[in-house]
């Protein structure tokens, strides 16, 4: 069975919900809408306060090329245009709209037919970039880049298949695996767009083994759709970061930083994003809602919901059995790469794929031991660096040495640290020397 | 025997090629350096704290003979030596040297354990950079010291510690020779260098944060709220506000005490100054500028953790 070559750790999967059946979540009562859902400049607002909404209205619009609009998922009126507090802990400009019915925009289409690209021959590659942009979609796997720029290769470079990613390593998250289990004609018919997109006539899907029903599922479908092979893969994490899983499928190596996936003919998408794609493209629709897995040891009824964008986390808790009296920790995204969240009036952002309570114990560090030189995190790294010698030297502030030793490859997965049995604070370190060395880097170039 | 002749001879050989060699290349190849460069050097302190701008003492030295070969040393100083230091390395470069105001690291965040509450609880790697890189740190307040004491390890002089009760950095005043290796590694820009004061006297708003009053207000007691009091009350009009925070320019500041007292929250601080009275009284030992006190008003605000400095 493939998987890439080097590195990688197997952490307990936890997948408490793959079993249970996606639910739709409530509609909050005022929803919240940061402008910055995506890697790029923020979106601008349009509207401003008093304004009547629907869901599928545009609230802002993108701001240059590397940037995406901002739908409303709700339907009400514009309350506050103003700063709120956001997962980064900072206050970032928001649109906040108070909840009224649930009236959506006519020409988005809501009901549940297939429409497929044989429906839709008159689709060129140009229209689907433009639609993808203008419905706001970034990628859904949580890296949340603009998926229109993915989507235009640069001049001169050309895309020979696309990889799609339904490797979903992260413990505890099932979101993945549920949307490839229940929507399974419709992310298939989106990886078609993304193909048609690029112009290209293969795309690998890379599921990883522990989920064998999505991948049958999946295998059963793809045989309708030309040029769709659904992959296989060893159980392995990070096989879900983009280098790692093109060269499970692919055996190709891309270069290192600047170097992208497209220097090697591969452009990479996430089953989220090719499902976003078909909503956008075949029924009209922004993205204006995602899945997004609520789970948890401590929590009471751990689920897979569709939540819309700007629902307030709290209410996911409330709505999955309320906050559990032992939880140490509130995590967006999974453990391994998820980022602790400072309060729980965080929105859900296009990005947001989970949500993981951990109970007291589970969620502080164990004491730091001596390095006992064992090299299990050189063995654990998937990019093949030395993570002791970049934490050491980044914590000795020898910016040389870190830059010498590729320190800007690091792709913070944190294999190293999970991997310590001395629990030593590898990755801080890590990205503390990482930050530094692309300040000075850009610094150089500026010059 | 004659082996050993041999190899006597060869060796000497040898090394008198070589030692032509290296006399010549020490002739032609010589490094003229000027050796106003080595004197000045030897009357700096040699703590290579880089705190002048410049990479290490012998960097600032040569530095220092330009600027005289230039004409004027102004701008010039040697932050840990001061103007004793900078008035031999003058004499030595038979020049004059601009009294320059010594200057102190001054902690801006009075967001002690007391005045700002603990949301979350951090337990990462001790440094605040990496503490930032999770969120704004333990409390919910996007400007204030992490309390994570990157300062304490950037200073070469020992002058900087956290008081356990109240989180927040301390400087030693003795200790401190204001070489701004604390100030520029804090990653909130909450230390920084202002003059020293007459008798080390000295007014600072400790607040950083830029937020909106009442946002402000709910994440630490201490905070400034931009309300502008200060700048209304102050006489020499050496307070400003910008995007909702109080500065007060030392250069302007005659130690008047005004905008101590007006400040609703307690957030700017006196420091060195003696105790007051508690009656109105004419101030007799205070500053040559200072007018006769207000009666001290009742303060609910902030308690202040900087004036035990």
């Amino acid at each position: 069975m493939k998987t890439f070559k080097i590195g990688g750790v197997h952490p307990a999967e936890n997948k408490l919900t793959a079993e249970v059946p996606s639910r739709p979540a409530a509609i909050p009562a005022q929803a919240v809408f940061s402008m910055y859902q995506h890697i790029g400049s923020p979106a601008k607002p349009v509207v401003k306060k008093g304004d009547v909404v629907k869901v599928g209205t545009l609230l802002a619009e993108a701001d240059g090329f590397v940037s995406a609009p901002i739908y409303s998922s709700v339907s009400g009126t514009v309350s506050k245009v103003d700063a709120i507090v956001d997962a980064s802990g900072y206050r970032r400009p928001a649109i906040i709209v108070d909840v009224q019915g649930d009236e959506w925009e006519e020409e988005i289409d809501r009901s549940a037919d297939l429409v497929t690209l044989t429906d839709r021959p008159e689709l060129t590659s140009e229209e689907i970039v433009a639609r993808v942009k203008k419905a706001g979609i970034v990628g859904m796997g949580g890296a949340t880049f603009p998926t229109h720029v993915k989507l235009t290769p640069p001049p001169g470079s050309k895309a020979d298949c696309v990889v799609i990613n339904g490797v979903e390593c992260e413990p505890y998250l099932t979101a993945d695996h549920r949307l490839m289990l229940e929507k399974t004609d419709e992310v298939l018919v989106g990886i078609s767009l993304i193909m048609k997109a690029v112009k290209v006539e293969k795309a690998y899907v890379g599921i990883e083994n522990n989920k064998p029903d999505a991948i049958a599922r999946m295998q059963e479908k793809a045989a309708r759709y030309p040029g769709i092979e659904i992959v296989p893969l060893k159980v392995k994490y990070p096989q879900g970061g983009e280098k790692q899983l093109i060269q499970a499928i692919t055996g190709r190596e891309v270069p290192p930083p600047p170097g992208l996936p497209i220097q090697v003919g591969v452009v990479v998408q996430n089953v989220g994003t090719a499902f976003a794609i078909y909503e956008a493209v075949m029924k009209n629709k922004p993205l204006v809602e995602r899945m997004i897995t609520v789970t948890g040891k401590p929590l009471a009824r751990p689920a897979n919901l569709w939540a819309r964008i700007g629902t307030p986390m709290k209410a996911l808790i409330d709505e999955c059995g309320g906050m559990p009296e032992d939880c140490g920790k509130v995590i967006g995204g999974g453990p391994m790469m998820g980022k602790a969240l400072m309060n729980l009036d965080v929105p859900v952002c296009k990005g947001s794929s989970g949500l993981l309570l951990m109970n007291g114990k589970e969620s502080r560090r164990a004491a730091i031991q001596p390095c006992i030189r064992c090299a299990k995190c050189v063995g654990a790294c998937p990019m093949g660096l030395e993570p002791y010698l970049l934490a050491t030297a980044s914590a000795f502030k020898k910016w040389d040495v870190v830059e010498a030793n590729d320190i800007v490859s690091c792709i913070e997965c944190g294999s190293c640290q999970f991997t310590c049995p001395s629990n030593r604070p590898m990755l801080d370190n890590i990205r503390i020397g990482k930050s530094t060395v692309m300040a000075l880097i850009r610094a150089r170039n500026a010059k | 025997m004659h082996l050993i002749w041999i190899a006597v001879l060869i060796l000497g050989a040898v090394g008198l090629v070589s030692a032509l060699v290296l006399f010549v290349a020490s002739r032609k190849f010589a490094v003229e350096e000027d050796p106003r460069i080595g004197e000045v050097s030897e009357v700096l302190p040699q703590a290579n704290c880089g705190g002048c701008g410049y990479p290490g003492c012998s960097g600032f030295a040569g530095a220092c003979v330009k600027a005289a070969d230039a004409g004027s040393l102004d701008g010039m100083l040697c932050p840990v030596g001061g103007q004793p230091v900078m008035e031999r390395v003058a004499s030595i470069l038979s020049m004059s040297v601009a009294a320059a105001a010594p200057k102190i690291a001054v902690v801006r965040c009075n967001g002690s354990c007391v005045n700002r509450p603990r949301v979350v609880s951090y337990d990462g790697v001790k440094s605040c950079r990496a503490a930032l890189m999770t969120g704004t740190g333990e409390t919910a307040c996007a400007f204030g010291c992490l309390g994570c004491g990157d300062c304490v390890a950037a200073c070469q002089f020992g002058a900087i510690s956290i008081n356990p009760e109240t989180g927040l950095p301390v400087v030693d005043e003795e200790k401190c020779t204001a070489c701004g290796a604390c100030a520029k590694t804090c990653p909130r820009k909450i230390i920084e260098l202002r003059p020293k004061g007459p008798k080390g006297r000295r007014m600072v708003v400790t607040c950083v944060n830029r937020d909106k009053g009442a946002v402000a207000n709910k994440v630490c007691q201490a905070s400034c709220i931009g309300c502008g009091k200060c700048v209304k009350t102050c006489p020499f009009e050496a307070i400003t506000l910008t995007s909702n925070l109080a500065y007060i320019d030392p250069e302007k500041c005659r130690l008047c005490r005004k905008c101590e007292e007006a400040c609703p929250k307690g957030a700017i601080h006196a420091i060195n100054f003696p105790p007051r009275k508690p009656k109105a009284e004419p101030a007799v030992a205070a500053s040559v500028s200072e007018k006769p006190e207000q009666p001290a008003a009742e303060k609910t605000a902030a308690r202040s953790n900087v004036e035990s400095n």
